[in-house]
């Protein structure tokens, strides 16, 4: 394991069982099925798919929530496993949807103070200075006003930055953030990614971004990761991404995304037939095959396509690449 | 915002205000603007401006604490303030307007086939209808809504999401309305689906030739629908005109900075947000309501700025204009 590698995640599987009955054994959800990449020190990562791809059950499994049921998270060169309940403080988590992440009878300088309560970190000084700092470094200022408020008394920009700031407390290495601005204002939504990523860069966060908008991660990581049903098919720096997707589904993604333009009212989209798989019996071969316009009869529906990487850094799995 | 097109609503200074126990929360506030026959109108403002609020108003779909509900709803000639409750729900709501609530694709009856929940607004609306042509009358909104014709059979839970929004709009469309009010048409569901419910409802509007009011937040999806715009703060119109003019030119200063928000994903821009809050419509700032937020306010700003009409034919309110 070299040096600078915060995370490495490697042929991730994380299935679901289902039963009917409550007994009878029908199958798997594979909501994380063979995933891996590893993540370095400092680094911002966007993971972006549809709602039901899997990617906040990546997520949560690399939190340690969900045991994962083949493969594995290292984190600093060891398996999440070893690293015991330490593991969940070196970890920041950013929920999706702030008010439901906030506990609705505390204040925020309880909220704040209770992962430094449970770690047992710092004596009674030292943590009121600590909640100081990290409502500062959110903006919620004047700390004064704030530290008294309840959760519902905030608006929900001020929400998340208080989500933001008890993820800081306990000055994690890295930082799990959920679609973190999708139920935001769109005029609040950058000020928050502004934010998050000045915390990155201030604190050399490694920090995995989890969003179905590709339109805001331009502004945020360093590279991409595509997820479709289950499986991560295309792995880019943002910018060549954004600028020559490779994989079918990659494409079509970017081309159904709509710029603020007056002439999107004038033609109409090509966008792929049909809905992602159900993750239960997920089709054999690649999982776009049945939507994908440029599929090879006889290869994508019975093989499932490897990585390539046809551009150096530029990896796919799509058999038109091989 | 008119152009050659005849006009078949026209709101003159609509008032919805609602009695809460913190105050009166002037929700809607003054608003006055006009819709072209098979024109399609968005409304973009941040939460909290009164974009719904004003679909309810034209509705008259009223909560029981409302405090003052005023002003002149035009269409065909016929105020509609001054119909009774019954007149309006028999000759107008789904006669003339129908509506897809936000969220309506989560409000389906579950234990009723969508098919027939789809006939029963043509049932209820329509006089001498049988139940057989309504049900023929339902494949036929199917078939255009692009929702498969076995679905008339199943029930709201066996859909997805992006069908489930396919059968709310197709019981939307089934009476032939001139106006389809659609708040939020598709804010909870993913890209592809989005663009694809987005082309259907072009394809609808070109080939029934039905006006749409479509209330959003998302700015950049919003364009693939709109003729004119009209962009909403604190309760009242600030910016109404052309799409065109609004999207490339926008002139407000809350427009301008709306615009600057919008993450987009072809063009590097650098964004920028709009700093503090939208002003609570409990006790509203006198004069411009923006003024406290707004870069380019000056000592007019605190009497309220009239609407200018521009030589373009926008109309801004805003004292820069005046």
């Amino acid at each position: 394991m070299e040096n600078g590698t915060l995370l490495a995640v490697e042929d991730l599987h994380t299935w679901f069982e289902v039963r009917k009955w409550g007994f009878v054994h029908v199958g798997y959800v594979r909501a994380v099925d063979g995933v891996t990449f590893s993540l370095d020190q400092g680094e911002a990562v966007t993971v972006v798919g549809e709602s039901g791809c899997g990617k906040s059950t990546l997520a949560r499994t690399i939190l340690g929530l969900y045991p994962p049921t083949k493969g594995e998270v290292r984190f600093l060169g060891k398996p999440i496993k070893a690293w015991g309940r330490r593991y969940h403080s070196m970890l920041g988590y950013v929920q999706q949807d702030p008010y439901g992440a906030l506990p609705p009878f505390m204040n925020l300088r309880r909220i704040l103070l209770e992962p430094m309560v449970i770690n047992r970190i710092g004596t009674k000084r030292e943590r009121e200075e600590r909640i100081r700092q990290v409502l500062e470094e959110v903006k919620l200022t004047p700390v004064e006003d704030f530290l008294g408020k309840f959760p519902h008394m905030l608006s929900g920009g001020q929400q998340q930055r208080a989500v933001i700031a008890r993820s800081m407390v306990l000055n994690p290495k890295m930082i799990v953030a959920d679609e973190p601005v999708s139920m935001l204002d769109a005029s609040v939504r950058v000020e928050i990614l502004q934010l998050l990523q000045g915390i990155q860069q201030a604190h050399n966060l490694g920090v995995i971004y989890i969003t179905h908008d590709l339109s805001t991660v331009r502004y945020f990581s360093e590279r991409i990761f595509v997820m479709y049903a289950a499986k991560i098919v295309e792995k880019a720096p943002v910018k060549e991404l954004l600028g020559n997707p490779l994989h079918p589904y990659t494409k079509a993604l970017l081309a159904a995304i709509p710029d603020p333009d007056p002439e999107n009212a004038k033609v109409f989209k090509e966008v792929p037939p049909g809905e992602p798989p159900s993750l239960l019996r997920p089709p054999t071969g690649c999982r776009f095959h049945p939507r994908c316009p440029h599929k090879i009869e006889g290869l994508c529906d019975r093989e499932v396509p490897p990585e390539f990487e046809p551009v150096p850094g530029h990896f796919v799995s799509c058999w038109l690449y091989r | 915002m008119r152009t050659a097109t005849e006009t078949l609503l026209k709101v003159e200074d609509l008032k919805l205000y609602f009695r809460t126990t913190k105050g009166v929360v002037q929700a809607v506030d003054g608003v006055s603007f006009e819709v072209g026959k098979a024109r399609s109108v968005v409304v973009v403002g941040e939460s909290g401006c009164g974009k719904s609020s004003l679909a309810k108003a034209i509705l008259r779909l009223l909560p029981r604490n409302v405090h003052t509900y005023s002003g002149h709803i035009y269409m065909d000639g016929v105020d509609l303030m001054s119909l009774s409750d019954e007149e309006f729900r028999r000759n107008v709501r789904w006669v003339k307007i129908s509506y897809v609530a936000q969220g309506a694709m989560n409000s389906l009856n579950p234990v009723i086939k969508v098919g027939e929940q789809v006939a029963e607004a043509l049932l209820i609306h329509t006089d001498g209808v049988t139940r057989r042509e309504a049900l023929e009358r339902v494949q036929e909104v199917f078939r255009f809504v692009g929702v498969p014709l076995d679905f008339i059979d199943r029930y709201a839970f066996e859909l997805s999401g992006g069908m489930r929004q396919r059968v709310v709009i197709a019981m939307a469309l089934i009476t032939h309305p001139p106006l389809i009010i659609l708040d939020e048409p598709t804010s909870a569901l993913d890209v592809l689906t989005q663009a694809n419910i987005m082309n259907s409802l072009k394809r609808i509007k070109k080939e029934m030739k039905v006006a749409y009011f479509l209330i959003t937040h998302d700015i950049a999806t919003s364009s693939e629908l709109a003729e004119d715009a009209i962009v909403m703060y604190a309760g009242q119109i600030v910016e109404m005109g052309e799409a065109g003019h609004f999207y490339l030119t926008p002139k407000h200063p809350y427009s301008e900075m709306l615009m600057a928000s919008v993450p987009t994903l072809r063009e590097d821009k650098e964004l920028r947000f709009i700093p503090g809050q939208p002003p609570s419509l409990i006790n509203p700032p006198t004069g411009c309501r923006f003024a406290p937020r707004c870069p380019k306010r000056f000592s007019m700003c605190d009497s309220e700025p009239p609407m200018v009409e521009l030589a373009d034919g926008r109309k801004v309110k805003c004292h820069l204009y005046g």
